[in-house]
């Protein structure tokens, strides 16, 4: 993270790049406790008394229903400018004002971001529930049909105002998935992939998702109920060095394959070619070729490569 | 009454040899159930071990052509086998 002149923070190159190849990035913990505690008191409605009444699971919806009456989360209309969708003095307003997740929003869809939906997710104790169906974890899934864009994207902010120990059953999400064109729940037959991980972590933390990573919520087999809120951004401006001024121009000779010192480390060429532990040997290539596209793209740099992979397959003179 | 449990295994590319990238199990006993995210470590290093270790394998994916102009798009995982345990 470093401070520009205009005293905002911006994510760094090698930021940039980890989202780009990873699909995530963490802050942890960057939310106080009181900005914390605020938006616990602003959900409304939170009585955890709700299993003693009832077996049919009405009282799920009835919750929900009482937050929605007694919540302070505003209501906002799809499409409103993330500067208006929250009132100053709220909690989400004061979120969303945090230097650090505000620099990081600037520096991924810009400065004008639109709101394209939001919602409080509740995840209960699996002890009060009474049907067996619902202590099932959700499947595996990523936020959208499909979506063919291959340069814009939108972005998830996943906040959690309270701590995610592990037995609460923290989103499960799969690293290095963001380029993998699916629809929705067609992958939940994926119960399990090498390299899944599981959200556990502090008050405060926010996770920004790139919009298509492949995710799931677990089980919580706590006794708290966890609390997770979620904001996705759309751009309004194409997504080329929105984090930086710096003129990309990739100047650097490489040393051939295979026959070489190894790629620098903690690089930028390092860092998007990195694999997950579930890429297929061929398709994981692929994968690898897409994240290169995607950072030509945002750096305005039409030369960059790592190892050959795209310069190797535009080498054509027909 | 016999039961049939499933496990499906996804594998590093298309030989039953190679690494599980992905799997589900699924119980023909109702008692048990397989879910999303419930073990982080596979149940075998390699497909092949499912087989020595009594699975049968009854399906897996077909090699298909990539469509010109879509070579490179990526999506769903591609080599995926199914097996049973009659029990």
């Amino acid at each position: 993270m470093k401070k520009n002149k205009k005293n905002n923070f911006m994510l760094t190159d090698n930021q940039m790049a980890e989202f780009v190849s990873k699909g995530y990035l963490i802050f942890e913990n960057i939310i106080d406790d009181k900005t914390n505690k605020k938006f616990l008191n602003e959900i409304g409605h939170t009585s955890t008394s709700l299993n003693k009444k009832n077996t049919d699971q009405s009282w799920l919806a009835e919750h929900y229903n009482e937050i929605m009456k007694t919540s302070k989360i505003p209501l906002v209309k799809a499409g409103t400018s993330l500067k208006k969708a929250y009132r100053k003095k709220t909690a989400l307003n004061d979120v969303m004002s945090n230097p650090v997740l505000s620099g990081a929003i600037k520096s991924l869809v810009g400065d004008k971001p639109k709101l394209d939906h939001h919602f409080l997710h509740i995840t209960f104790p699996s002890e009060y529930y009474h049907d067996a169906n619902q202590k099932i974890s959700q499947g595996n899934h990523n936020d959208c049909v499909i979506d063919p864009r291959e340069k814009t994207f939108d972005i998830q902010l996943f906040y959690f105002p309270t701590a995610v120990e592990k037995n609460m059953g923290g989103t499960r999400y799969i690293p290095g998935s963001h380029f993998r064109m699916v629809n929705e729940y067609a992958i939940a037959r994926y119960h399990n992939i090498r390299g899944q991980k599981h959200v556990v972590c502090s008050a405060g933390t926010v996770i920004i998702f790139h919009h298509n990573i492949w995710h799931g919520a677990g089980i919580n087999n706590s006794k708290k109920i966890r609390y997770g809120f979620k904001i996705r951004l759309m751009p309004t401006q194409k997504q080329v060095k929105l984090w930086t001024k710096k003129t990309y121009k990739n100047n650097h000779k490489e040393e051939a394959l295979y026959w070489n010192r190894g790629v620098e480390k903690n690089s930028i060429k390092e860092i998007l070619q990195k694999t997950e532990p579930w890429f297929e040997a061929d398709s994981g290539r692929l994968d690898i070729l897409n994240r290169i596209r995607l950072w030509r793209h945002i750096t305005n740099d039409k030369n960059f490569d790592a190892a050959y992979w795209l310069t190797r397959i535009e080498n054509d003179y027909n | 009454m016999k039961r049939q449990d499933i496990l499906i295994l996804y594998l590093s590319n298309s030989s039953l040899e190679s690494n599980v990238i992905g799997w589900a199990r699924h119980y023909g006993d109702k008692k048990k159930i397989g879910m999303p995210g419930d073990n982080d470590n596979p149940p075998y290093e390699r497909g092949i071990e499912a087989v020595h270790d009594g699975w049968r394998l009854f399906q897996s994916s077909q090699l298909e052509q990539h469509p010109r102009g879509d070579e490179y798009r990526t999506g769903y995982l591609k080599y995926e086998f199914f097996f049973e345990k009659i029990k």
